[in-house]
């Protein structure tokens, strides 16, 4: 972030008024603007508490005991924390259903492979619709666009069908089966393309002309020149993607039916979490707290190092509509 | 001689992303619509008995047509699916983008720590919905926090056998906490966008700060409301996420509990098949009406904006 210098001038329109002096309606009009600040900032606090007031109970109903939980309490006070912590945490983990190591593997083979791939596709469709001269290439881009309105359930139905018939959708599915279904649809995406180009497009024609009296190729322009210079764009590219597919469950519910290669969004809804206590089981809502939290966990990390890069991206890609 | 070598090149390069393109969104979006006007169609092997509007007619309640489905289910989707997407779309859409406007116009405001509460209220946004909407279940229990602190008892909520209208404001409250985060950062944004010197002319006329906002700020961010109001419509008829977090998908798919249904959520349900068998083409009719839903809505924004937004 470059700083400049401004220089303020600042403004005081004082309208006389036979009762008060000058310096007193100056003065009231600085009280005024105080209190508002104030106002302003309790509002602010306030809006902040109740939107973060989700995450906090998470957190604190996955050390609770079960019994606390169940009282509806709003910190966790009963038994020993660090205790609690671990006995939820750990049975969270080797749950029937949420065996925790397999789901993050899962997720993150899905999450990377369609992430990279994906990304490698966009810079080279990206290149092609910014920077090369074909015949189409703008009703081709166009048309391209007019799918983003296209609800994307309309692609689900048949891509179900698809994958159906090509044999990979099975209770006996094996590791290329399922992570092929998951990976496949997904690999073009035509708002990233969107993205890209709209960056491409801002790097001056010049350049390419240059390169090319330098006797370089187009492929070693894109990935000499283009690709270190629309870096940002690519990074917040990456995580967005890397975030949809971390949260998707839609399609993995429908597609994945061998639970070996469940994600963990899935696993997180389609898991009972209980325990078989005198004769019974019951069912153990710390342990489906500490779920949601360790499945949220590593979104949160992501934001807090790709912050700037995230919502400059999501704020981008609103503005320009 | 330039151009042609150029022209096969580029091809060249979009080669990866037209393939895929073509297998899983071009002839999806074709097959899907020509799914919806065939007969009993069989998925696995294609086959069918020719074109028919009958598949609209058993989504729209008009024929009766699902084999081995009893008559209530028929109606789903007009009883339940279609009702309760509007009316989640037409109360969450218009109070989520007044508090966003809201919660902007005050970030606004302020210098100090401007960046730290955008910050803060864009979180959210990359939370996991079904997590989050699991946490909403408990909080909303019979025995959970929100009827602890208000006094209410043992009032049910979101488990089987809620009031509709208790698991409805359920239900729209998350869906309005899930949609803030974007809509404000947006909003904000499109606020520090906006020149000092408007302001400045405000205050020269005298104009209070609420004047100001109003008459002068909110006109100067109609592109992002709009914006906001087309992308918040469509995804309020494509609410589906927000419900299995909250319900579960036992809770409104097992019995006759088929009150929290949305349109998407009957388009999944026949997909999977309601009874063993999919029906397809039954999803594809829903899916073709949910387009052409969305359609109409982005259409009469777009026509009514054209005298109101200011580029």
């Amino acid at each position: 972030m470059e700083k400049t210098v401004k220089t303020t001038t600042r403004l005081v329109l004082i309208i006389p008024n036979k009762k008060r002096s000058i310096k007193d309606t100056e003065k009231t009009s600085k009280i005024f603007h105080i209190i508002g600040l104030v106002f302003t900032y309790v509002l602010l606090i306030a809006a902040v508490l109740v939107l973060f007031l989700p995450f906090y109970y998470m957190l604190a109903a996955s050390c609770m005991t079960e019994s606390q939980l169940g009282r509806g309490d709003f910190f966790p006070t009963e038994g020993n924390i660090i205790d609690n912590i671990i006995y939820n945490y750990s049975h969270t983990i080797s749950s029937d259903g949420f065996d925790f190591p397999v789901l993050i593997t899962n997720t993150l083979i899905v999450g990377l492979s369609t992430t990279c791939g994906s990304l490698l596709i966009t810079i080279l469709s990206a290149f092609a619709f910014s920077k090369l001269h074909f015949k189409g290439r703008e009703v081709l881009f166009t048309i391209l666009l007019a799918t983003m309105m296209i609800p994307g359930e309309t692609m689900v139905i048949t891509n179900f069908s698809t994958m159906a018939n090509m044999g990979l959708i099975s209770l006996n599915q094996d590791a290329w089966q399922a992570y092929l279904t998951l990976i496949l649809p997904f690999l073009a995406n035509v708002f990233y393309i969107y993205l890209l180009r709209q960056n491409f497009k801002q790097i001056p024609d010049e350049l390419y002309l240059a390169s090319r009296v330098d006797g370089k190729s187009d492929w070693q322009f894109l990935w000499k020149v283009m690709v270190p210079l629309a870096m940002p764009t690519l990074i917040t590219i990456f995580i967005m993607n890397l975030i949809d597919s971390w949260n998707s469950y839609v399609w993995p519910s429908l597609v994945i039916l061998n639970p070996d290669f469940n994600v963990i969004s899935v696993a997180l809804r389609s898991t009972t979490f209980q325990v078989f206590e005198h004769e019974v089981w019951r069912p153990q809502y710390t342990w489906q707290m500490a779920a949601t939290f360790l499945t949220t966990l590593p979104l949160l990390v992501l934001f807090i190092i790709f912050r700037k890069y995230i919502m400059h991206g999501v704020a981008r890609a609103g503005i320009k509509g | 001689m330039e151009e042609t070598k150029n022209n096969y090149k580029a091809w060249l390069y979009l080669a990866p992303v037209l393939i895929l393109l073509a297998l899983f969104t071009f002839f999806p979006i074709i097959n899907t619509f020509v799914i919806s006007f065939l007969d009993d169609y069989d998925y696995v092997t294609g086959a069918n008995s020719g074109f028919t509007f009958d598949n609209y007619g058993t989504v729209l309640g008009i024929t009766e047509r699902i084999p081995g489905e009893p008559a209530s289910r028929m109606m789903d989707f007009i009883r339940y699916a279609l009702p309760n997407t509007l009316i989640i779309t037409f109360i969450t859409v218009p109070i989520s983008v007044i508090l966003a406007l809201i919660i902007s116009l005050l970030l606004n405001r302020i210098k100090v720590l401007h960046n730290f509460f955008q910050t803060v209220f864009f979180l959210p946004y990359v939370t996991n919905v079904i997590a989050v909407g699991m946490v909403f279940a408990i909080i909303f229990d019979k025995t959970g926090i929100f009827n602890r602190i208000f006094g209410l008892g043992d009032l049910n909520w979101v488990e089987p056998g809620a009031d509709y209208a208790r698991s409805m404001f359920v239900l729209c409250l998350y869906v309005i906490w899930t949609a803030l985060p974007f809509k404000i950062l947006i909003f904000s944004s499109g606020l520090q966008n906006i020149d000092q010197q408007y302001y400045d002319a405000a205050k020269v006329d005298g104009a209070s700060k609420l004047k100001t906002d109003l008459k002068v700020v909110l006109p100067l961010l109609s592109p992002q409301i709009l914006y906001i109001s087309i992308t918040s419509f469509i995804s309020g008829f494509k609410e589906y996420s927000a419900v299995v977090g909250l319900f579960d998908r036992s809770y409104t798919s097992s019995g006759n509990i088929h009150n929290l249904y949305t349109v998407v959520y009957y388009i999944y349900d026949q997909l999977k098949g309601t009874n063993g068998t999919p029906h397809l083409e039954y999803a594809a009719a829903g899916c073709v009406v949910l387009f052409a839903i969305i359609l109409v809505f982005t259409i009469v924004q777009l026509q009514v904006s054209k005298k109101r937004v200011y580029y």
